[in-house]
Parts: C-alpha cells; structure tokens; sequence
C-alpha cells in the first residue's frame, strides 16, 4: 500500500515536471522579450519608434521608425484574410456538407498534406513562379511585393481555416438540418441559413487562427515580399515585423540589434492580442 | 495535500539537477582574440576553426564590430589581431598600428543574361544605386526600369559594395535579400535586375559585368584593375609583441597553406 503511494507521487511529480517546463518555457519567452525589447524604445522612444516612418538602422544618422513594418503586417495579413477565407471558408461548406465521401476523402487527405508543407517551400515557389508571374501579368519591374506575400499567406491560412471551420461545421446536430429541411428548405439554403450559423464560433475562430498563422509567418513572405523598409502598396516591395527581424538579426549589434528584440516584442503583443481574441470566439462556441 | 507538497519537492529536485548538469569546461591553452569587420566573418570563421583543428586547446575568438571598431580595439590592447576591410588611415599608421593584407574581397556586379549590357564604370554603378540613373536605356540597354537588388542592412557584402562606390545611406533599393544565394536566384529571374554578390557566386545563369573593361578574375582582382574589390587587413601593433598563440594563428594564416581555406570562404588570398 505503501509502495503504490510512493510510485503514485513520483509519477505525480514527472507530469508535474513536464507541465512546469512548458509553462517555464512560455514565461522565460516572455520575461526575455519584455527585458531585451524595452530598452531600445526607452532609448528611441515610443512615439519615434511606433510611429516613424523611415527605417535605417545602419545609416550614419539611425532611424528606427517601424510604422512601415506594422502597417505591411496588417494589410498582408488584412489580404490574405479577404483572399483565403472565403476559398477555406466555402471548402469547409462543401467537404462537410456537400461532398461525396470519396471525394470528401481526397480532399481532406490534400488539406491536411498542405498544412504540413513546410513554409520554406511556399517560400521557394513563391520566389521562383508567382514572383516572376506577378511581374510578366501586371507589368511591373519587378513582382517581388506585397501581393505575393499576400497571395502566399493566403495560401498557407487555407488549411487551418479549413479544418477548422469543418470541425465546426460538422458538429452541428443532425437534428437542426433535418427540420429545416422538413420544413422545405432546399440543401443548400439549409447549408447557409442553419448550419452556418450554428456554426458561427467555430468559424469564427478558425478566422482568427487564420490572422494568427498569417501575422506570425517570416520564412515564406521573406523570400516574396522583397524587405526594402517602404511604406506598404500593394505593388511595392515592403517588410514585414517578422521579417525585419529575420532579416538583421544576423549581423546586427548594439542598437540596431536591440530594435529588432523590440520589433520582436511588439509583435508578440499583437499575437498575444490574437490569441486572447481566439480564446474568447473558442469560450463562446463552447457554451452554445 | 501531502502528496501535492511531495511531487513539488520531486520537480524542484529535477530542475535543480538539470542546472547543476550544465557547467563549463573549456579552459584550453589559450585564446586568441580577433576584433572587427563583420565581412571577414566568414573567412576569419573557416580559418579559426581549421586551426583549431590542428592546435587543441587554443581558441580563436571572432567579435564582429565593425572595421574601425577593430582598429580601435587593436590600439586600446582589448583583442590580439584587428581585422579591418579598409586599407588602415594615415592617422591611424601614426599611432603606431601596421597592417598586413590577408585577402581581396572582390565584388561581382551581377546582370541576367539577357541584359545587354555587360559593361559599366564604377561611376555609373553609384549612379544607378543612388536613383540618378533609372533606365536600363541610359546606359545602352533596353527601355526598362532598373531593379536594384541589395543585401539587408548590416550585411558585409552590402557595406563592401556601397564603400567601394561611396553610395553609403544612399542606395535606393528595390529589394533587399538576406543572402547571396537569393541574390543571384532574383537576378537570375528578371531581366531588368542588378544586383551585387561575392565573386564565388557567380554562375551561369548569371553575367557578371566587367568594370570600366576588366572582367572579374582573381587575377584582376590581386593587380587592382578590377576596382570593385577591397582588402581584409589584420591589424597588429608595431612594437608590442603578440602572444605566442596570437603569433602561431597569425603566422598560420598569413601563410601559403591557408590560401586554400580563405579561397573557400570566397575572396581571394595574398599568396
């Protein structure tokens, strides 16, 4: 009895461990973030740094205005958003509700095989076949833009957005779908005036998931977007705030390196700022 | 509540156990200091760590701070060996620093090879980099705006590029790429790009240009008729003896046998 007591706490204290070092994880994340951003905007100060509109970290007079990158991550993830969503959105409608099982299957095998395609890939493709194509279509000098980092990031929220939304979609009683049939309404009325909207948490958070992936993602817009520092357009090469800080880290110091540990924090802020969004939408579809 | 109190004393027990894992252990036979320009990262790494190899127990250490950072450090006795890439200024040899030429860095300018234009003077490459020149016809080519491809700021080659052609602060990139690779991968995929890259990146699918009629070679590049191209200096005191690791590295490194090291690193050796 005794024995099975002791075996008992040692377990108890390995998942206690385990839950200590991921929370322990998290927090030194943050702490680190916290004391490493703050001192180059004490140094720059807030307004300049938040609001300026000109980056130069190495010039002999440094500027470090990052309202450039904050306003590329918006839009970026603003169009991948308004690009990707209905796409996922209407896939999720059709996989759930409208498709045959077979073909349910496939698709459902190609969504989850596009959400393991490592960024790095959409990177490549994008640099090397939408980047040129943007350029030839639009006759543009060079196609290296925005519209290819939105156009990339949009493909990448697809699946999240997708499976997601099919999770909630499926949940939907049976039991609604059959009396609003009964009561005449054809399929797909039924689709988008019933399971749609009992859905609507679920969606929603898939959503926001969607602008969580797209605001976080370096590797592919980096290798699309072209990183000069430029007030975003859509046509322009612009910088986004995980890629100026991909970008410099590697031979930057003093100052300059400092900013970029504060462009870091900042963007924490804005995915913490995601998450608390998601957490609410995922709160209230459980209660429905 | 016993056993609660019992599995918090487990887990701070194990975490405790795996600080006390981790200590230091590497105090070898000596260490040599190296201080400055972050564009000999690479060939000051590869040689650091070839020596290494084959001396155990010294330690070669790199601080990238920048060139006149370097300089500086040498003078004030805070790193063994300065590493400059800039030949040193008149100011500084008066204060009794001498420096001795590892390597030439030399610069392609790189075109895709549909461009038509294969040549341009130095001048003409500020021009362009600054804006003042926009159209490829300006300079014999076809009616196209220029697409001027950099690196990111902070990056050796860049600071290299816009020193040898004094465009510092003043380029007017479209794109600014974060590696050679991606460099010569853009300018291979538009006709209408310049971009810049170390001399051992150029390849086929790319044209290198000549410069004001010299074409790129290691050749042209240790006689000093290709211009776009700057030396890696180490920098020593004149009258103050280096320690005797500091001494084995540098004689290493000056010497014939790590040519082929500094080769690899992509400049081109004195020897």
């Amino acid at each position: 009895m005794k024995k099975n007591r002791l075996i008992e706490n040692i377990v108890h204290g390995i998942f206690l461990l385990l839950g200590l070092i991921t929370v322990g994880c998290v927090l030194i994340i943050t702490i680190y973030l916290v004391i490493s951003g703050i001192p180059a905007i004490r140094e720059i100060g807030l307004v300049p740094f938040l609001f300026g509109k000109t980056w130069a970290s190495t010039s002999a007079q440094p500027l470090y205005g990052i309202l450039p990158f904050i306003l590329t991550s918006i839009y970026g993830t603003a169009g991948a958003i308004l690009l990707g969503v209905p796409i996922g959105f209407l896939t999720a409608v059709y996989l759930s509700k409208v498709a045959p099982p077979k073909i349910k299957s496939v698709m459902e095998t190609a969504v989850s095989l596009m959400a393991g395609i490592p960024s790095v890939v959409y990177g490549l493709i994008g640099m090397m076949v939408l980047v040129p194509g943007i350029r030839s279509l639009f006759r543009i000098p060079d196609g290296a833009s925005l519209l290819a980092a939105i156009i990339v990031l949009a493909i990448m929220i697809l699946p999240s957005i997708i499976k997601v939304s099919m999770t909630a979609l499926d949940a939907v009683p049976k039991e609604y779908e059959d009396a609003s049939l009964a009561l005449g309404a054809t399929p797909i009325e039924t689709y988008f005036r019933v399971s749609v909207p009992a859905a609507k948490s679920g969606i929603s958070a898939a959503v926001v998931l969607g602008v969580g992936r797209a605001i976080g993602e370096a590797m592919a817009i980096m290798m699309v977007a072209g990183n000069a520092p430029n007030m975003p357009s859509l046509f322009q090469s612009v910088r986004f705030l995980t890629t100026a800080v991909a970008s410099e880290m590697a031979y930057s110091s003093g100052l300059q390196q400092q900013a970029l540990f504060s462009i870091a924090l900042v963007l924490f802020l804005f995915i913490m700022l995601i998450n608390a969004t998601l957490n609410f939408f995922l709160k209230r579809s459980k209660e429905v | 509540m016993n056993k609660r109190i019992l599995g918090a004393l487990a887990a701070t027990a194990m975490i405790a156990g795996m600080f006390a894992g981790c200590s230091s252990s590497d105090s070898g036979k000596g260490t040599v200091t190296t201080d400055g320009s972050t564009s000999m990262q690479e060939v000051i790494g590869s040689l650091g760590e070839v020596f290494q190899e084959k001396n155990s127990g010294i330690t070669v250490t790199y601080n990238p701070t920048g060139s006149s950072a370097g300089v500086k450090a040498v003078q004030e006795g805070r790193c063994d060996i300065g590493l400059a890439s800039r030949s040193l200024k008149d100011e500084e040899k008066q204060s009794g620093l001498i420096s001795t030429t590892l390597a030439y860095d030399g610069i392609a300018i790189v075109v895709n090879p549909e461009n038509p234009v294969s040549d341009l003077d130095l001048d003409t490459i500020a021009k362009i980099y600054k804006g003042e020149i926009t159209n490829w016809k300006d300079v014999g080519g076809k009616d196209a705006e220029i697409v001027l491809i950099g690196r990111e700021a902070g990056s050796g080659t860049r600071d290299g590029f816009e020193s040898i052609t004094d465009t510092k602060d003043a380029c007017k990139y479209r794109q600014e790429l974060t590696s050679t690779g991606d460099v010569i991968a853009t300018v291979s995929q538009n006709p209408d790009a310049i971009g810049y890259a170390s001399m051992s990146a150029v390849k086929d699918n790319i044209k290198a240009l000549t410069i004001g009629g010299v074409a790129l070679s290691e050749a042209a590049v240790k006689d000093g008729s290709y211009v776009v191209q700057r030396p890696f200096e180490l920098i020593t005191k004149k009258d103050t003896k280096l320690s005797d690791e500091a001494q084995k590295f540098f004689d290493y490194i000056t010497s014939a046998d790590a040519s082929e090291v500094i080769a690899s690193a992509g400049v081109v050796p004195v020897k």
